[in-house]
């Protein structure tokens, strides 16, 4: 090795170090700004104040509240991580295999990127202005067809009201990335398993939905990270009125709770873990489902 | 065949109906102020809200320096990365996929927790250093978008070329980036700044929690406290993100007719 | 009626029409294959054929049976694709039992057929592979397989040695052929390629413009080409300019040399009319049977192994002949004055 390395033209080595410098603000940059925080809480979830290890802040994440906080939290992302998925999937499906004119895809994929990314504060006083108590709809059923929403029961201070805001960038997301994918499946293979007997649901279940589904696992993870951290939609909408663990994380944060800045850390590993988690099954659902790409 | 034309339409007008009303109620809202009829007192107030046009101005300056910064980050370690570099693609990719997987709020909760002021690098103490962070996190957020759209650009163009022709002609590694790289992935950057753009102005958690009076914070304020005018807001915030998609759009297409005989 | 009966078959997509009153029938057993230029509707006529496109109007009976409104999985079609079209995601094994797998037979039957059909196309080490681990001439065997393997009427296959490089091209053209032969299957095959059309088929139809200009076996299409297009398109072919003198037993002038084709001629005497001549038919000097002899100049030698393509000009025209090669005989020198011969029976007379 040495001997190579002393035999390499003078010139390549400071080449070599200009790539390195070349790449160098970045990786500083991610390492203190997004990776040495991030190793901070997850460390800190493990410390008490004293700086001893311990398990005693994640023993505080059962505590019956944030137990809660967490579950509603799931629910939430997961029904609209599934239920985008599926309303994305059939829109997509809907625009790259139904016969649809051009201009109606293209528009439809412009307007998911932009509902997609209409997300945060401004999403949340559309349906509030939408699905409130005075919202358009709300008075539309109202006056029109004498459905009173508010005496059903509903609230968009809610769990179904918070679910039908996050629809409205998850389901473009899944529209988005999962366009691509089944444009990618090649009109012969449907042909091939019609001239083999095959009927169109025999062709989905066994070859479509197999080559998409790491793209679906995929995106069903994203969306469920993706509606896991969204903080200020949920501020925005409900106040801290619905307890689900990113709000909790914020008032905690903000010190308006409790407090105690170890059990904010136990708070944040839980969040950062249950992503990762996602994201994990993901990974390992993908590794198998794609035995067969190289 | 008339079948699935018909259930295409259906899946499509279903969408069409979630997704137009909410658009429909924060105009029909924005204009209701005045009672009995339709006006656009909402907007004028907001408008001219000292408030507003403080803290609007203050996150575009934000969101187009976050954009630099950006490109700064992104541009060479792409570039770098392919030509050079192969071997840290994946850890690349790992890295600029992390903010789409780590919550905001969480990597927020570290700077806080870093850089306080009894810490070695104690950034949230004062004004500058607490715009700093501000802007680095956003910068972090952007990350993903920046280094994807950058990236694509590198791969349509053949930079190992495009690098030893510059060379032959006797560029350095910062001309070459700036004079020959840039303007050839230009509208990928421009495309990846359209998103950070849009997803910066009307950012709240990191602004919140760093306490800094930006639009998104000035958002929920008036949410907190007004009727009309949040919807006004939404309908500003809703055009915006308009222009940015419309705007990659444009570009994107300028860019397929300039390359197009390739 | 023939097995495979293509009846006034028309396609139209919107105001172009790609394929024109085509008509056919395929006998049982046959190998037919399709040629013609990219774009002359060879792929439209298949996939009408297969189910996957609707005639405009016409019919297409198989064993007596009218297919033409039957939906694709119900024809019993073994289709093979340009680009192969594996199913990504199965086995070469579970590729080739894919149709009888949807067809309900249970699990030994289609193992054994299966392995029954590896066996056929030579590959029985690879049907735990994935189609990605294959290489293409691989791929294309297990598609054809993957096509045989329900029993299929008929098949059908698509310009399937196109993707793929010269010499298994070659080989995998051969092994078509003794595979259809072997399970003695009809067979509509496609392609662009006038050596491979000649060289495996029973008989050739060759289109143009979305007429099926002329039918019939290798033979009678390169020796007796109805139309000009037909003469252009298969082999190479010199074109004489020759003066009519009688158009009734086909009397023309050749330069100066008189050659009767006993023939009738549609065009009148005096015109000037074109006649086509293989390579191979015009030999190097005098030869028995030849009675035209022509006068000429070498213009180019080209040396391409066994074959030596020559350029003689005769009197103005242009004419390319085909000699072997023979160690003991150098061919002639560029510039060196020659006589040619030709029979007048190989002067072809073609139709616009
Ligand atoms: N779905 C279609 N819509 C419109 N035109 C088509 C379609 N399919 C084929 N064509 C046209 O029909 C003609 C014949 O096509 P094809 O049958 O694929 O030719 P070949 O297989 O001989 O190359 C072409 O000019 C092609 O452009
Ligand atoms: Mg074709």
């Amino acid at each position: 090795m040495t001997t190579s390395a002393a035999s390499l033209p003078a010139a390549l080595r400071p080449r070599q170090l200009i790539h390195w410098i070349g790449v160098a603000p970045f990786f500083l940059f991610a390492t203190l700004f997004l990776i040495l925080p991030t190793l901070n809480i997850v460390i800190g979830a493990f410390r008490n104040p004293q700086g001893q290890v311990t398990l005693e802040n994640l023993g505080k994440l059962l505590s019956p509240s944030i137990r809660s906080a967490f579950w509603i939290s799931i629910e939430l992302s997961l029904l609209t991580a599934a239920l985008g998925c599926l309303f994305g999937f059939l829109i997509a499906a809907a625009i790259t295999l139904g016969d649809l004119p051009r201009w109606l895809r293209n528009g439809i994929i412009t307007f998911s990127g932009v509902a997609s990314n209409f997300a945060g504060v401004p999403l949340a006083f559309a349906f509030i202005a939408t699905l409130g108590r005075l919202g358009f709809v709300t008075m539309l059923l109202r006056n029109w067809f004498g459905i009173n929403l508010y005496g059903s029961g509903f609230s968009i201070v809610s769990f179904l009201g918070l679910a039908l805001t996050y629809l409205y960038f998850q389901i473009p997301l899944m529209v988005l990335i999962i366009t691509p994918a089944l444009e990618g499946l090649r009109r012969e293979w449907r042909e091939a398993a019609e001239s083999l007997g095959a009927s169109g649901a025999q062709y989905w279940r066994m070859v479509a939905l197999p080559v998409l589904w790491p793209s679906l696992l995929g995106t069903l993870a994203l969306l469920f990270a993706n509606a896991f951290g969204a903080v200020a939609t949920a501020i925005a909408l409900t106040g801290s009125s619905l307890s689900i663990a990113p709000i909790v994380l914020f008032a905690q944060i903000r010190g308006d709770v409790l407090n105690d800045p170890h059990l904010g850390y136990a708070i944040a590993f839980g969040m950062i873990a249950l992503t990762a988690i996602a994201n994990g099954i993901y990974i390992l659902l993908r590794m198998r489902a794609e035995r067969w790409v190289k | 065949m008339i079948g699935k034309r018909f259930w295409s339409l259906f899946a499509v007008a279903l969408g069409g109906i979630y997704f137009l009303l909410p658009l429909a109620g924060m105009v029909d809202f924005s204009m209701r102020m005045k009672r009995g009829e339709y006006s656009f007192e909402a907007y004028r107030i907001v408008l001219a809200d000292p408030q507003f046009q403080q803290t609007f101005l203050y996150s575009v300056v934000l969101a187009l320096l976050t954009i630099v910064l950006g490109i700064l980050l992104v541009v060479p370690t792409a570039y770098f990365v392919r030509l050079r570099l192969p071997g840290l693609r994946p850890v690349i990719e790992f890295i600029t996929l992390l903010p789409l997987v780590i919550p905001p709020i969480v990597i927020v909760f570290g700077y806080i927790r870093i850089y306080n002021t009894s810490s070695i690098l104690p950034l949230t103490g004062t004004w500058l250093g607490t715009n700093l962070l501000l802007l680095f996190g956003y910068a972090t957020l952007a990350l993903p978008y920046m280094y994807r759209s950058v990236d694509t650009g590198l791969r349509t163009i053949d930079i190992a070329s495009l690098t030893e022709a510059a060379q032959s002609l006797g560029a350095g590694w910062a001309r070459i980036l700036t004079v020959v790289i840039l303007p050839n992935v230009f509208v990928s950057v421009l495309s990846g700044a359209f998103l950070t753009f849009a997803i910066v102005i009307g950012e709240y958690v990191f602004a919140a929690l760093l306490n800094v009076n930006s639009f998104g914070p000035y958002m929920v304020w008036m949410g907190g406290n007004r009727a009309y005018e949040p919807s006004a807001l939404a309908v500003v915030a809703f055009a915006i993100t308009w222009a940015c998609m419309g705007l990659i759009q444009l570009v994107t297409r300028f860019s397929k007719f300039s390359t197009a005989r390739r | 009626m023939a097995f495979l009966d293509i009846h006034h078959l028309e396609k139209a997509f919107g105001a172009t029409r790609v394929v024109k009153d085509f008509n056919l029938g395929i006998e049982k057993g046959e190998f037919v294959s399709f040629l013609g230029p990219s774009g002359c509707g060879k792929t439209t006529v298949l996939r009408m054929v297969a189910g996957f496109e609707t005639p405009t109007s016409g019919a297409i009976r198989i064993d007596g049976r009218d297919v033409t409104g039957l939906p694709a999985n119900r024809r019993k079609i073994g289709m093979v694709f340009q680009a192969y079209a594996l199913f990504p995601n199965l086995t070469v094994a579970e590729n080739i039992g894919f149709g009888l797998k949807v067809a309900g037979e249970d699990k030994a039957s289609i193992a054994r057929r299966v392995a029954e059909m590896l066996e056929l196309i030579g590959l029985p080490q690879l049907g735990a592979r994935y189609p990605f681990q294959l290489s293409g001439g691989q791929q294309q065997r297990v598609a054809l397989a993957r096509a045989l393997a329900p029993r299929p009427q008929v098949l059908l296959l698509d310009e399937p040695l196109s993707a793929l490089d010269a010499k298994i091209r070659i080989s995998l053209r051969e092994e078509i052929r003794r595979i259809q032969q072997d399970l003695g299957i009809t067979t509509i095959f496609v392609t662009h390629d006038q050596e491979e059309a000649l060289s495996i088929s029973d008989r050739i139809v060759v289109m143009h413009q979305g007429i099926a200009d002329q039918v019939g076996t290798p033979f009678d299409i390169y020796n007796r080409p109805a139309t000009r297009f037909v003469a252009e398109f298969v082999g190479t072919l010199n074109l004489v300019d020759v003066d009519v003198v009688e158009a009734a037993n086909g009397r023309v002038r050749l330069g100066e040399v008189p050659v009767v084709l006993n023939r009738p001629l549609s065009a009148r005497a005096g015109e000037r009319i074109s006649l086509a001549l293989r390579p191979e038919t015009v030999a190097l000097g005098r030869t028995e049977g030849h009675d035209v002899v022509l006068a000429g100049r070498i213009a180019e030698v080209h040396f391409l192994g066994s074959v030596i393509r020559i350029r003689v000009t005769v009197g103005g025209q242009s004419l390319s002949l085909d000699t072997f090669n023979q160690p003991d005989r150098p061919p002639p020198a560029v510039g060196a004055s020659v006589e040619v011969s030709i029979s007048d029976r190989d002067l072809l007379v073609l139709a616009a």
